[in-house]
C-alpha cells in the first residue's frame, strides 16, 4: 500500500480526449475554438491549463466540465463517451463526478454556507440528514465548519472560495475543475487557496486548474499550454504524483 | 424518486426565498391574480346566493301550486296584445274547477282557490301602509298556500258565506300598524277605503323574494268582503294545489282540460288563459345566472390574463437576473426539468399568494355584505375555494411556463459567463 507510483501509464485515465474539435456557429461565420486536441488526464494528476485569451482555454474547460460537447472527436470520461450523452446524462456526470470551482465563487447569496455546500447532494437526491453530515464533513476539510450558518456576504473572498471548494468536494468527484480560482482574490489569499488544492492533491484527488498566471500554474504537476485551439506544449514540471494511494471513488 | 422529492423541496424553498426577497414586486405582480380570484369567487357566491334565495322564494310561492292567470310569468315578450285581450278570469271558476276535480276519479288536482286582488292602503288611526297586496279568497286559501297564522286565525265558512269584514294581515303590515306588537292587532279595526275591517289573524313572516319583493306586505279576507271596495276581476287569478303524489306535468294537463271546459273552448282554439308554475321562474332565473356567470367569467378572464402577463414578465426578469445562478445550478448537476420546475414553482407561488389574498378579500367582502344586505344570501362554498386554488395554480403554470422553459434551455456554459 505504500508504493508511490510515478508513471502515468500505471494509473487509471479519468479523461481521454482524441481529435476533439469545437466549432461555434455564429451565423455568418464559424469559429474553430478547438482544432483537434488530444489530451489524457490520469487519476491524481494535477494539471494547469494555460493560454492567452482566445486560445480555446475556456472552450476546453467547458468540454472537460461536460458543460458542452465537442463538434467532432472523442471524449471519454472514465471510459464513458461524453460526446453521445444527452443533457440529463451530462448533468448527472457533472453532479457526481466533477467538482466545479469558479473564479467568482458562484455561491447562492440567499442560502447559508451549509446549504450552498449541500446543493450538489440535493440534485443527487440524497436525504437531508446525509446531506448535512456530508456537507459538514467537507466544510471541515476547508476549515470552515464554524461558518456553516453564515451567509456568503458575511464571509471574506477567501472564505467564500473555500466554501465553493467544499461544495466541489461534497459529492466526492473524480476530478476537480477550477476556473481561475484565485482570479478574484489578492495574492496572499490566492496562495491559501492553492494550499488547499495542494492538500487535496496530496489526498489523491485529480485537479485541473485553468489559469493565466504562472505563479498559480507552478503549483501543478503538469502544464498544458494552448494557443489558437491547439495544444502548444504539455510538460510535466517534475513534481511526482504525491498520493500514496489514489483517492477512492 | 428520492431525487424528485428532494428537488421539489429545494425548489419550493427557493421559490419561497425568492418571493420573500422581493415582497413588493411579488405582491404587485399578484394583483391581477388577486382581482381574478376575487372575481371568480364573488361571481360564484352571487350565483350560489341567487340559487339559494331563489329556491327559498320558490318554496314560498309553492312548488306544488299551479297558477291560472292571463299572463305567463317571465314576460309576455312581443305577444303583449294577445295576452292583453284575453278575457278576465272569474272567481267562480274556482268553484267550477273544484266540482270538476270532485267528479274526476284519481284527479291529480287537490283544491282550487280564487284570488281576487286589490292593491290598497290599509289604515289604522294615523298609520297607513300603502299598496298592500290584498287577496279576496275562500276558506281553503290557507291550506293551499301553506300560509301559516302566527296570531289569531283564518276566516271560517260562516264569515266567508256572510262576507264579514274580517282581515288577516301580513307580517309587515301588522308590524307597521301595531307598534305595541303584532299580537295586539287581534280584534282591532283597520280601514280600507273608509271601510272597517276586524283583524282576526296575522300571518307568520314569509320573507322576501331575493330580498327585493316582500311576501309580508299582504292581507287576506273573504271574497265578498273584498268586493265591497274592489269590483273588477282585472287582477283575479286562481291557485290550484296539486296532490302530493301526482306529477306536476299530469296535473297541469288535467287543469288545462278543465279550464278549457269551463271556458267552453272548442278543439283547435288556443287557450285564452295561462297556467303558470314556479318551474317557469326557474328558467328566468337560469338566464340571470347565466348572465352573471358570463359577466363573471369575462372579468375573471380579463383579470387573470393581465395578471398572467405580469407574472410571465416578472418571471422573465427573474430568469434574466439569475442567469448565472442557473448556470451554477446546471454545473452542479441540476437537470433542465429541475430548472423548469424551479421557475414554474416561483410563478405558481406568486399566483397562490394572489389567490390567498383574493380569497381573504372575498371573505372580508362577504362579512360586509352580510352586515349591510342580510337579505341577500352570500354563500362561499368549499368548491369555490378549491376553484380559486386551481385557478391560481393554473395561472401560475400557464404564465410561468414560457420563461421557465427558456431558463431550462439556457446553455450552461453561456449562463455561467453571464454577468
Amino acid at each position: 500500500m505504500s508504493a508511490v507510483r510515478t508513471t502515468a501509464g500505471a494509473r487509471r485515465p479519468i479523461i481521454e480526449i482524441r481529435g476533439v474539435e469545437r466549432i461555434y456557429d455564429l451565423g455568418k461565420i464559424y469559429v474553430r475554438a478547438l482544432d483537434g486536441i488530444d489530451l489524457d488526464i490520469m487519476e491524481n494528476d494535477y494539471v494547469a491549463v494555460m493560454g492567452p485569451s482566445g486560445s480555446g482555454k475556456s472552450t476546453l474547460m467547458n468540454l472537460l466540465g461536460c458543460l458542452d460537447t465537442p463538434t467532432a472527436g472523442r471524449y471519454l470520461f472514465e471510459g464513458e463517451d461524453v460526446a453521445s450523452m444527452d443533457d440529463d446524462e451530462l448533468a448527472d456526470i457533472r453532479n457526481r463526478r466533477i467538482g466545479f470551482v469558479f473564479q467568482s465563487f458562484n455561491l447562492l447569496p440567499r442560502a447559508n454556507v451549509l446549504r450552498n455546500v449541500e446543493l450538489p447532494l440535493v440534485y443527487a437526491g440524497m436525504s437531508r440528514e446525509e446531506r448535512i453530515e456530508r456537507a459538514r464533513g467537507t466544510l471541515d476539510i476547508v476549515g470552515l465548519s464554524d461558518r456553516a450558518h453564515h451567509r456568503p456576504n458575511e464571509l471574506s473572498g477567501g472564505q467564500r472560495q473555500r466554501v465553493a471548494i467544499a461544495r466541489a468536494l461534497v459529492n466526492n468527484p473524480s476530478v476537480i475543475l477550477a476556473d481561475e480560482p484565485t482570479g478574484n482574490l489578492d495574492s496572499r489569499t490566492g496562495e491559501d487557496i492553492m494550499e488547499i488544492f495542494e492538500s487535496l492533491y496530496r489526498a489523491g484527488n485529480t485537479i485541473i486548474v485553468v489559469t493565466h498566471e504562472d505563479d498559480i500554474a507552478r503549483h501543478a504537476r503538469r502544464i498544458v499550454r494552448l494557443r489558437d485551439g491547439h495544444i502548444e506544449s504539455d510538460e510535466i514540471i517534475g513534481r511526482p504524483y504525491l498520493a500514496e494511494t489514489p483517492a477512492a471513488h | 424518486m428520492r431525487r424528485i422529492v428532494t428537488e421539489f423541496a429545494e425548489n419550493a424553498r427557493i421559490a419561497a426565498e425568492q418571493i420573500g426577497a422581493h415582497k413588493m414586486r411579488s405582491l404587485l405582480t399578484a394583483l391581477g391574480v388577486i382581482i381574478g380570484v376575487m372575481a371568480v369567487t364573488l361571481m360564484g357566491t352571487a350565483v350560489n346566493g341567487l340559487d339559494k334565495g331563489f329556491s327559498d322564494s320558490l318554496d314560498m310561492l309553492g312548488t306544488d301550486l299551479l297558477y291560472v292567470e292571463r299572463w305567463p310569468w317571465g314576460g309576455a315578450g312581443d305577444d303583449w296584445m294577445r295576452y292583453r285581450n284575453r278575457p278576465v278570469l272569474r272567481t267562480e271558476f274556482a268553484r267550477q274547477l273544484n266540482d270538476i276535480i270532485i267528479d274526476t276519479p284519481n284527479s291529480a288536482l287537490d283544491t282550487a282557490v280564487p284570488c281576487a286582488l286589490s292593491f290598497r292602503a290599509i289604515q289604522r288611526g294615523g298609520e297607513s301602509v300603502s299598496n298592500v297586496y290584498i287577496v279576496g279568497t275562500t276558506v281553503p286559501y290557507g291550506y293551499v298556500n301553506r300560509a301559516d297564522i302566527e296570531f289569531g286565525r283564518f276566516f271560517n265558512d260562516a264569515e266567508y258565506t256572510s262576507g264579514r269584514n274580517v282581515i288577516i294581515l301580513g307580517y309587515d303590515v301588522a308590524e307597521a300598524l301595531f307598534e305595541a306588537g303584532r299580537e295586539t292587532a287581534i280584534g282591532q279595526e283597520v280601514r280600507i277605503r273608509g271601510l272597517r275591517f276586524e283583524v282576526i289573524g296575522v300571518f307568520r313572516r314569509q320573507g322576501s323574494f331575493l330580498g327585493l319583493q316582500s311576501f309580508d306586505n299582504q292581507a287576506a279576507m273573504p271574497l265578498a268582503a273584498l268586493r265591497r271596495f274592489e269590483r273588477g276581476n282585472w287582477h283575479t287569478h286562481l291557485r290550484v294545489k296539486v296532490r302530493p303524489d301526482a306529477s306536476l306535468h299530469e296535473a297541469r294537463s288535467e287543469l288545462e282540460g278543465a279550464m278549457r271546459r269551463i271556458r267552453g273552448l272548442l278543439p283547435g282554439h288556443e287557450n285564452d288563459f295561462e297556467i303558470n308554475q314556479t318551474e317557469m321562474l326557474e328558467d328566468t332565473i337560469g338566464n340571470v345566472k347565466t348572465q352573471i356567470a358570463i359577466g363573471g367569467f369575462f372579468i375573471t378572464g380579463l383579470a387573470l390574463f393581465v395578471g398572467a402577463i405580469g407574472i410571465m414578465n416578472i418571471t422573465f426578469v427573474s430568469v434574466r437576473e439569475r442567469t448565472r445562478e442557473i448556470g451554477t445550478r446546471r454545473a452542479l448537476g441540476a437537470r433542465r426539468t429541475t430548472i423548469l420546475t424551479q421557475f414554474l414553482m416561483e410563478a405558481v407561488g406568486i399566483c397562490l399568494i394572489g389567490g390567498a389574498v383574493g380569497l381573504t378579500l372575498t371573505v372580508a367582502l362577504k362579512f360586509v355584505f352580510d352586515a349591510t344586505v342580510p337579505a341577500f344570501p352570500f354563500i362561499l362554498s368549499p368548491q369555490l375555494i378549491v376553484a380559486a386554488v386551481i385557478v391560481s395554480i393554473a395561472t401560475g403554470i400557464l404564465s410561468g411556463f414560457v420563461p421557465a422553459f427558456q431558463a431550462s434551455r439556457l446553455d450552461p456554459a453561456e449562463a455561467l459567463r453571464h454577468e
